[in-house]
């Protein structure tokens, strides 16, 4: 099957071939692959996909992205890609020009709040930023008296406290305190911290969803070379209807994210609908990532829990990714409260409305 | 190259968003009439013939059928919208149900002309109901050690043994069935079943009830004693009915029906807990909301890709598997979540009754039109792993 017909993808997973590809990646102990896989993004304008060319960005769909999103989930990519994506499409909301490097956004979390002060300096402490150390520059959306605003920030400003998330990837915690922005405008009417919390959601979905699809992938593939008790440990039929439990997960997970990834390229504002699919498929996919990874992991045996295999690169950023931008449960209790709030005659029509 | 599935979002046109306010419309006005109560799923008499001709009035059965045949020639969408909308209002379907997804289609696959013009339009007038048979007592999951004769005869074959846990039987015009006319070879143990159209209601088809474990006689038993059937109710090839089966799976396994079977107790839990859930009432009803959307996107997506002209048995599958066993579970859930309902809500006893059912009706989900085992072997073979 044909991942995609788009050049957006075609592009990207090329470079991830050549210069991210799993077990390379894996092997080398001292990140030397980081440098050339960034260059390489970046001269073919993949991480400000989101960004339209006046705003110094490569102007792409927001249908594209979200599909290099999956693709690179499918490589367990990681560099700021997706943070980078995200930085720029929220400092574009608000016409504000990217610059070029490594970007991420915060707040990270829907708790986390980032303030700003009458003469528009930025203070407020965010958590779970994904590679903030990394970053040249924090795209932030700050709430001052008068509403919401979007901000690009000079990342040495900040204080960063680094950290890792249980897929090894930074994970830090960073503290503005009266920080002046570079640039700073308002956020357009109705854009709010929910808005780019799904957003982000849907991100992480999407990626969490590619993780799946390379998790299926190499346990079948695994699954058909391992011989336990004279035969290959596919055909032990407990073993295939753990991998078929595996396929469904994946296609869950996938069809969760891209419904949603489709539901908000085509929508013209963040209604219920929109917060539906969006909501639903982080809570979905954070779901797959542990039921999912956990057969991945049972199918692989010892192997899988080593270092040196491969599968801990989906399996645990797929964990990781279920904290950022708001976890299953913080999803869950928002969409119930919805659902509640909209009654329960309600409740079929907005299920049934795509 | 991946192993896995991708399921397609698919948009519903706007003419399926206009079908859909005038099939809620008329369920509307039928439960005004006191055709039937939503909020009873349990109800005794599931069966209502006038009903079934109304909608067939409304041109909703056989609806993507050629028009020479009584259909409307619309779209696998349009169907998937009508039969939602029914199935979540608990209409009472079971008179054409099961005509409409699948006796319908294979006929106008495997029989012969003059059989089409003369069932086809009583099915889109919502005037005949079909069974399937295809479990024996000593054959379920296993379809190819069914044992039942077609016997050759004179201008047909004489039928001799038992089908088992036919649902709808006694209330069936006609049922789409497979019996054994030859056996199965060295190489082939599928070989030797032939499909065949049966006319029930007639000396040698004897039908007894069978009572399931929610009170209700839904399912029978059918004994077949020398009862003929003409050479021309034979569908598809001698012995060769295996060939057959497999593209029908994929109308009969993708549908709505495999994940809105319970969904009336998840619609009364919102009710009972009121606009201001407490944290554990909120996450347990997002969660399950999630869960359900989801599933939904899957299933119209096939829908989709049977209206492109795909097979998507796999794909089918798997949402029969997830959808199935969501279904079973959702009671269990509803119930963990109930147990903190107020007192005072006012639609507490109709939870409970139908939470009461629900639990009953949940065991038989994963077992019927295809076992979740079986459904996972399918997916495997999907796989490459058989």
């Amino acid at each position: 099957m044909a991942e995609s017909d788009n050049i957006v993808v075609e592009t990207a997973e090329k470079i991830f071939a050549d210069l991210a590809d799993p077990q390379t990646v894996n092997n080398d102990k001292k990140d030397t692959w980081q440098a050339p896989l960034w260059q390489a993004l970046s001269e073919a304008g993949l991480p400000l996909s989101w960004v339209p060319d006046d705003l110094g960005g490569s102007g792409a769909s927001l249908a594209d992205g979200f599909a290099l999103l999956n693709a690179a989930g499918r490589f367990a990519v990681a560099v700021p890609l997706a943070e980078t994506m995200l930085a720029g499409w929220l400092l574009a909301q608000a016409k504000i020009a990217s610059p070029e490097g490594e970007m991420t956004v915060l707040p990270a979390s829907p708790k986390d709040r980032i303030t700003r002060d009458a003469d528009g300096a930025l203070s407020g402490r965010a958590r779970g930023v994904p590679f903030a150390k990394a970053a040249k520059h924090f795209a932030v959306l700050a709430h001052g008296k008068d509403g919401a605003s979007i901000a690009l920030v000079d990342a040495s400003k900040g204080r960063i406290e680094t950290g890792l998330n249980v897929g090894y990837d930074h994970s830090d915690t960073v503290t503005l305190d009266k920080v002046q922005p570079l640039t700073i405008r308002s956020a357009p009417s109705g854009f709010d911290q929910t808005t780019m919390m799904l957003m982000g959601g849907v991100a992480r979905s999407l990626q969490i969803a590619g993780a799946l699809e390379s998790m299926l992938d190499i346990s079948v593939r695994y699954s058909n070379e391992r011989v336990a008790f004279e035969k290959k440990i596919s055909k032990f039929q407990a073993v295939q209807h753990n991998l078929a439990r595996l396929a469904g997960e994946s296609a869950a997970a996938l069809a969760a994210a891209t419904s949603a990834a489709d539901a908000i390229a085509n929508a013209k504002s963040f209604n219920d609908e929109v917060y539906l699919e969006a909501a639903s498929a982080k809570i979905r996919c954070a779901e797959a990532a542990e039921k999912g990874g956990a057969i991945a992991h049972q199918v692989h045996g010892a192997i899988g829990f080593t270092l040196e295999h491969i599968l801990h690169r989906y399996s645990l950023r797929a964990l990781a990714w279920r904290d950022d931008f708001g976890s299953e449960s913080h999803w869950a209790v928002e969409l119930g409260k919805l659902v509640a709030n909209r009654g329960a005659d309600e409740l079929w029509p907005l299920v049934a409305s795509r | 190259m991946t192993a896995a599935l991708r399921f397609d979002p698919i948009r519903l046109p706007e003419k399926c968003e206009q079908l859909r306010k005038e099939v809620r419309a008329f369920l509307a006005e039928e439960i005004a009439a006191g055709t039937f109560d939503p909020h009873k799923p349990n109800r005794e008499d599931t069966d209502a013939p006038e009903f079934s001709r109304r909608v067939g009035a409304k041109g909703w059965l056989g609806m993507t059928w050629p028009k020479k045949y009584g259909g409307q020639e619309r779209s696998f969408l349009e169907r998937y919208v009508v039969t939602e909308e029914m199935r979540v209002a608990n209409a009472p379907t079971r008179r054409f149900f099961v005509a409409d997804r699948q006796s319908g289609p294979v006929l106008i696959k495997y029989a012969p002309e003059h059989i089409k013009m003369d069932i086809l339009p009583r099915i889109c007038r919502g005037e005949i109901c079909f069974a399937i048979g295809m479990s024996e007592p000593n054959s379920g999951s296993d379809l190819f050690a069914a044992k039942t004769r077609a016997t050759k005869a004179d201008g047909g074959y004489l039928i001799n043994g038992t089908k088992i846990w036919t649902s709808s039987a006694h209330i069936a015009d006609y049922m789409i069935a497979i019996f054994r006319t030859s056996q199965p070879t060295k190489e082939n143990r599928r070989h030797g079943l032939t499909q065949f159209l049966v006319k029930m209601k007639q000396p040698g088809i004897q039908v007894n009830p069978i009572g399931q474990i929610t009170g209700q006689y839904e399912f029978n038993e059918v004994v077949f004693t020398d009862f003929f059937v003409p050479d021309d109710h034979v569908l598809g090839e001698v012995d060769g009915a295996w060939k057959q089966a497999t593209s029908e799976l994929a109308y009969e396994r993708s549908g709505p029906e495999r994940f809105l079977e319970t969904y009336y107790v998840l619609t009364e839990l919102v009710r009972a807990v009121g606009p201001n859930p407490d944290t554990r009432s909120a996450e347990g009803i997002g969660r399950l909301v999630a869960q359900l959307h989801t599933m939904r996107r899957m299933s119209v997506s096939v829908a989709g890709m049977l209206q492109a002209g795909k097979e998507p048995v796999v794909e089918a599958s798997i949402v029969k598997d997830i959808g199935t066993v969501w279904e079973q579970q959702l009671p269990h859930r509803v119930r963990d979540l109930a147990a903190f309902v107020e007192e005072t809500a006012t639609n507490r006893e109709t939870l409970e009754r139908q939470l009461d059912f629900a639990i009953k009706t949940a065991p038989k989900l994963t077992i019927q039109g295809g076992t979740t085992e079986v459904l996972r072997g399918i997916i495997a073979r999907g796989l490459g792993l058989r």
